[in-house]
């Protein structure tokens, strides 16, 4: 910013003074660089620590905390990853958050896109309350709901289909302890319909009436106009959807107490009170930040854009 | 087909058909998961309703506010010796007053109150004694929390926003580094933070000891009660400021590059400018990150539970939404886990509207 500070009449200064003014750019440029730096160190120190230390062996991490060396892989052993495997049902947790955040994402883009294009471009009755009750739901956070959604899918009903020696079929009486019950409650989400809602209303209306005169139904101007449109919100409420799913603590928590079904981020907090073995905690703690991490790399911008747009409803 | 056809009477219908079949998925979601569990959460705080209950609940009124909310003040004056009329003191030379307990549980006045806290003020002794001791200070920590987290992260989100902005080379690596603890699982890095605060080897100490030269004795972060609150916030600060930059480094990308220009040729240097052109400029951003981090802050639920759940001891670290999970969940009193939900929301409601008011207000002024 500074560094813009430069006067606009420099041709009638000496070349020393614009010799010493480029000098103090430069130093404060060195600055700012050694500044952000020491921010980058902050930032990234706990994660840095964890991918290093998961693939030391215990005694070597305890040694290393004494330096900094603690940030450096300085012993590459899987053991700690190994220890994962046998001591915990690691790739059934990995497999279950993948399903649930994966689902929610898929369902969620089109249950929430349909109702958005039905509220932007359908006229059908009550459909102006509708909105105002969605907007006023954008309110309400997951928090004051939990435990009261609880009474309410703990009273669902649920057919179960197994297929050992032919199909069978079996009704459940609860929703608790699936995965589905981390994935359809969050599929209708008043805010994801939101941000839709807004991308709709951004495109031209001539564009669906151009397909109504070749004689479309809703449903085929949805699909074949509005969707492709709307791609960049897709991506939007596909990374927002997803992060919050794969991190979701609190439901879980309260709604699936067995194995079965837990997540990843149940699994780790059930992991470090069974046991002292700091190198399998922190080799468990790379391996659900690893893929996120990659992901997040391959689609930083997105990501980044993602939570910019989400910051812009007020 | 034509034009005039496809907008008649009959496609009206038609669109109402569509309209409401399209919704309905989402509609029935929103009712069921949402609404539904709303109104019950408002219906359960008036009952007695146990999680897992043979007798059925009952209506309550108002009873699980009443004990939800009570608070009074208990005022003691000094014990005074009888023989010489002086107060009693202890052997520490401090003065002695009566035992708050024994009065909470003998007057009737005061049932179902416990001990919450005292102060020792002008020669009295005042106690503020709560029915839920617990909520109440659930309810200070969250308080605490944002009225630290708010500023301090705010703070170091628009100072990171402002080097991120810059036209330099390399910029967007930072950028990117600067998020990357956002996408990061909450209850993981939770978990690494109780490895990074352990008191005899964690790095933060470690760290702390190394910068100071020895001089910083290690902290107990999270064995504490003065610092587990403050352990908790670190974290939190640690994590969630990438997110605010971001909210940020769009606000500053809408402001004009005029308005710097202008700045410029008037004469105005780097501070001038951040002060009268930036500062204004992120008024709406920063209204909306302030207002955002003050729910987030209401909402802490995971790095307690997985941290401190709680304590160490007194409630240190309780919140509101960790109380809401141990009474309606863990204990199993669902009626008044309800109540303290929709305590919670109200609380979230009225700083909403507090936004709400504010951007409007500029929406006039502008």
């Amino acid at each position: 910013m500074a560094n813009e500070a430069v006067p606009y009449s420099t041709t009638h200064v000496r070349p020393e003074a614009v010799r010493r003014e480029r000098t103090l750019k430069t130093v404060l440029r060195a600055l700012i660089y050694a500044l952000m730096i020491l921010i980058v160190f902050w930032t990234i120190f706990p994660i840095v620590f964890t991918l290093v230390s998961s693939i030391k062996t215990s005694r070597v991490i305890f040694e290393d905390l004494r330096s900094f060396n603690a940030f450096l892989p300085t012993e590459f052993t899987l053991e700690n990853y190994y220890g994962v495997f046998e001591r915990v049902p690691f790739q059934r947790f990995l497999v279950n958050s993948t399903i649930i955040a994966t689902t929610t994402v898929i369902f969620s883009i089109f249950v929430n896109s349909m109702a958005a294009f039905s509220l932007a471009r359908l006229r059908w009755r009550g459909r102006k309350i509708v909105m105002t009750i969605i907007i006023a739901l954008l309110i309400i956070p997951f928090e004051a709901i939990a435990i009261p959604l609880l009474v309410v899918v703990n009273e669902l009903p649920w057919l179960q289909i197994s297929f050992d020696g032919g199909i069978q079929f079996q009704l459940s009486q609860s929703w608790l302890n699936s995965l589905h019950v981390q994935i359809i409650p969050f599929i209708a989400d008043s805010f994801t319909i939101f941000l839709f809602y807004q991308a709709i209303l951004d495109i031209p209306k001539e564009f669906d009436e151009s397909a109504l005169v070749d004689g479309a139904t809703p449903l085929r101007i949805y699909w074949s106009i509005i969707l492709p449109l709307i791609r960049p919100t897709i991506a939007t409420v596909a990374i927002l959807q997803f992060l919050v799913r794969w991190n979701d603590y609190l439901w879980p928590v309260v709604a699936v107490p067995g194995e079965q079904a837990r997540p990843l981020t149940v699994g780790i907090a059930s992991f470090y009170t069974q046991t002292p073995e700091w190198g399998q905690i922190l080799a468990y703690a790379a391996m659900i930040t690893i893929p996120v991490l990659i992901v997040f790399l391959l689609f930083q911008k997105w990501f980044v854009q993602s939570v910019a747009s989400s910051g812009v409803k007020g | 087909m034509s034009a005039t056809h496809t907008t008649g009477v009959n496609y009206r219908r038609v669109e109402a058909v569509y309209g409401w079949l399209m919704g309905a998925p989402a509609f029935l979601g929103l009712f069921t998961f949402i609404i539904l569990p709303f109104l019950i959460a408002i219906g359960l705080s008036f009952t007695n309703q146990r999680l897992i209950a043979p007798e059925p609940a009952e209506f309550i009124g108002l009873r699980n506010y009443d004990h939800l909310l009570s608070l009074t003040v208990l005022t003691l004056e000094p014990l005074i010796d009888e023989s010489t009329g002086e107060s009693l003191r202890d052997a520490d030379g401090n003065i002695e007053y009566p035992r708050s307990r024994s009065i909470l549980r003998n007057d009737p006045r005061y049932e179902g109150f416990f001990d919450w806290f005292s102060v020792d003020l002008f020669g009295k002794r005042y106690v503020i004694a709560a029915k839920d001791p617990t909520f109440m200070q659930s309810l200070v920590n969250n308080i605490v929390f944002a009225l630290i987290v708010v500023p301090v992260q705010s703070s170091i989100a628009l100072g990171m926003a402002l080097l991120v902005n810059q036209k330099i080379s390399g910029v967007n690596i930072f950028r990117t580094t600067y998020f990357s603890p956002v996408v990061t699982s909450t209850a993981v890095l939770s978990v690494v933070w109780i490895f990074l605060y352990n008191p005899d080897i964690g790095l933060i100490n470690q760290g702390l000891s190394a910068v100071s030269f020895g001089l910083i004795e290690p902290i107990n972060w999270l064995g504490d009660t003065r610092s587990a609150l403050v352990a908790i916030i670190i974290m939190a600060v640690w994590q969630g400021a990438g997110f605010q930059m971001v909210i940020f480094l769009a606000g500053l990308q809408g402001i004009a590059e005029t308005l710097y220009e202008a700045a410029s040729i008037d004469g105005a240097n780097a501070y001038q400018r951040f002060r009268h052109v930036t500062l204004p400029g992120l008024r709406n951003t920063t209204i909306f990150v302030v207002i955002t981090t003050t729910i987030f802050a209401f909402r802490l639920f995971t790095q307690v539970d997985v941290m401190t759940q709680g304590g160490p001891q007194d409630n240190a670290t309780s919140t509101v939404v960790y109380h809401v999970v141990q009474e309606g969940f863990r204990a199993k009193r669902l009626g008044y886990g309800a109540t303290a939900s929709v305590v919670f929301f109200v609380i979230v409601l009225a700083i909403a509207l507090v936004q709400r008011f504010l951007l409007r207000s500029t929406g006039e002024t502008d």
